[in-house]
């Protein structure tokens, strides 16, 4: 349904894209992780027919973006990092305004406005209060809704959730994944691994404006080592004794001094967090905190090419150029 | 894209603008405030220099031609925070007309100018200005300054999408304006300006509007000022009509350009 071949792109002396290649079956949710940076939002924008590449093809629900603009728009919707909704008019204008311009009659919008108004819960605000004074979850939302008036085969979701509070990340969330359960193609950007894990079928990692991984949540987590310890020292522990009773069980283990925090893969799940702590109590050393956890991007990161994630400086290069900005402090 | 489709998402886009202004009123406040200023000043401060009663006959024309030039730097405005917000990428990642977002612009913005019309004419009564024609020509003096509106709007928004951020679209958009209302027949009669300005301001767009105005409101120059000549002075109506005509088909073809441009590259 999306068909990336080799695109780049290049912003002066900086190589936003080099060479990045992609396919989303049909149906299917596509994660595509990365920094601020990586190269997510100038893919992004190649997908929408807001740039085009130097060089290579992307071919949206049958046509080419480059080429056949009004095609892949007719059949691509498209929800930003940071909601494009008119704070002066209502949700319900909004999305009325939306359908309408993709060529629905005034009638068919409105009844279709109200509809996805009840299901993105919205039907309360709908009506009574304009864009501007929603809640950031609340415009996430109705950004959403906007990019699915039309019932469109394929959805672009840039940073769906980046700047949002937990409550509203969840309520994205369940958005997207009802939007998922419909048979909707979707491909949306995070920085989050966990944000990927929870909503998609299948995950690239894009790093430098290159690919670097694909896989499931699962393969990704195997390849940097699966799940990870965290120990926390109580203060005044004795580190040195930790890391060597740590090391004792088996693992490796990194110690951030200043945090007093001990990080490892786990050897063997549960079972390893319970031999650490066994040899941490043997040691004498007092721990505040424990736990067993799924490993952060930066850590995918760091297995995948050695480097931590670096965020570099500009991502977007397209106009204008305090939005740019604005967008990485928002990500920031 | 068809013209009935710019035309159909072109309302749709006025519409929403429409909307906007109608909730936020005080962005009105400068399209009022402004032409009931300059009518006072010019009228009171310098007008009794250039002939008091008199210049206020034909101060109305020339502070008409004026405020709906300034009134371009609203379209600027309005188009550079839509770019800047996001809105405008995306309307460039619908299915709509490439000329739809700025064709609404420059069509709700007549709703700006309409009101600052409104005002220039009460203003004017208030200091005496009267109409001394009839009603067809005083319906083509409205209908040349609504077509006068809307074609100068859209060198508002050729600015707006080339300068990309509100500040630099503010600044950018006033300040052509000075030299443009100031060296014409706005104000003093094109001919009172001297050797090459006096040709600028006797070909100036600004002066055939304001030209068009007075004759089609029989409002007489001052008895002490040069009587303008020439052909741009002779075919005012005419004249600025070609005006409207030239600088939509210029300004339109050249803003939407920049639309599709915006982060193409």
């Amino acid at each position: 349904m999306i068909s990336i071949q080799g695109i780049t792109k290049r912003f002066g002396d900086h190589q936003a894209l080099a060479g990045v290649d992609l396919e989303v079956p049909e149906g299917s949710v596509q994660g595509l992780l990365g920094p601020n940076g990586a190269g997510k939002t100038t893919t992004v924008r190649v997908l929408t027919t807001l740039l085009d590449p130097d060089a290579g093809e992307a071919i949206v629900a049958g046509h080419s973006a480059i080429t056949e603009g009004h095609e892949v728009r007719r059949r691509l919707g498209v929800s930003g990092q940071y909601a494009a909704v008119d704070e002066k008019l209502t949700g319900f204008e909004n999305l009325t305004m939306v359908g309408e311009l993709y060529g629905m009659r005034r009638r068919e919008a409105k009844a279709r406005a109200r509809e996805l108004l009840r299901d993105f819960r919205l039907d309360d605000v709908g009506d009574a209060r304009r864009a501007g004074q929603y809640s950031g979850g609340m415009r996430r939302r109705l950004d959403l809704a906007g990019a699915i008036v039309a019932r469109p085969p394929v959805v672009i979701l840039d940073e769906p959730t980046t700047g949002l509070d937990p409550r509203g990340r969840r309520d994205t969330w369940d958005a997207i994944e009802s939007l998922a359960s419909g048979g909707t193609t979707v491909l949306l950007t995070t920085q989050y691994l966990e944000e990927a894990d929870q909503l998609a079928d299948s995950i690239a990692v894009i790093d430098a404006g290159r690919i670097i991984a694909e896989g499931t949540a699962t393969e990704l987590k195997a390849q940097a080592g699966g799940a990870r310890i965290d120990v926390v020292l109580a203060p005044g522990a004795d580190a040195t004794a930790a890391l060597a009773a740590v090391r004792s069980t088996g693992h490796d283990a990194d110690l951030d001094e200043r945090a007093r925090r001990l990080t490892g893969a786990a050897a063997d799940g549960s079972d390893g967090l319970v031999a650490v702590l066994r040899a941490l109590e043997q040691a004498g050393v007092a721990v505040s905190e424990a736990a067993l956890r799924q490993p952060t991007l930066d850590e995918v990161f760091l297995r995948i090419t050695g480097l931590p994630a670096v965020e570099e400086p500009s991502e977007a290069g397209g106009a204008p150029t305090d939005r740019a900005a604005a967008s990485e402090e928002v990500a920031a | 894209m068809s013209i009935a489709g710019a035309i159909r998402d072109g309302g749709i886009v006025a519409r929403r603008n429409i909307l906007g202004v109608r909730r936020t009123p005080g962005a009105l406040v400068t399209g009022v405030a402004q032409p009931i200023i300059f009518v006072l000043i010019l009228a009171f401060v310098f007008g009794g220099a250039l002939g008091g009663d008199d210049y206020r006959q034909f101060l109305i024309g020339g502070i008409l031609a004026q405020t709906l030039t300034f009134n371009s730097s609203f379209t600027a405005v309005y188009l550079a925070k839509d770019l800047q917000t996001g809105l405008i990428d995306r309307f460039r990642a619908l299915p709509m007309s490439r000329v739809g977002v700025i064709l609404g612009r420059t069509t709700s913005d007549l709703v700006t100018s309409v009101i600052s019309i409104l005002v220039i004419v009460a203003c004017g009564f208030a200091i005496g200005w009267r109409l001394e024609s009839n009603v067809l020509q005083i319906v083509v003096v409205f209908l040349l300054l609504l077509l006068y509106a809307f074609a100068i709007s859209w060198i508002g928004a050729f600015i707006a999408m080339t300068a990309r951020s509100v500040e630099v679209a503010q600044s950018l958009g006033l300040l052509w304006l000075f030299p443009v209302c100031f060296i014409s027949g706005a104000f003093v009669s094109a001919d009172m300006l001297p050797g090459p300005l006096r040709v600028i301001a006797e070909w100036n767009p600004v002066t055939a509007v304001a030209t068009a105005v007075r004759q089609g409101f029989g409002n007489e120059a001052p008895a002490g000022f040069a009587t303008a000549g020439g052909w741009p002075a002779d075919n005012a109506l005419l004249y600025a009509f070609l005006c409207c005509v030239a600088i939509i088909a210029i300004f339109a073809p050249i803003a939407v350009t920049q639309y599709r441009r915006i982060s193409k590259r």
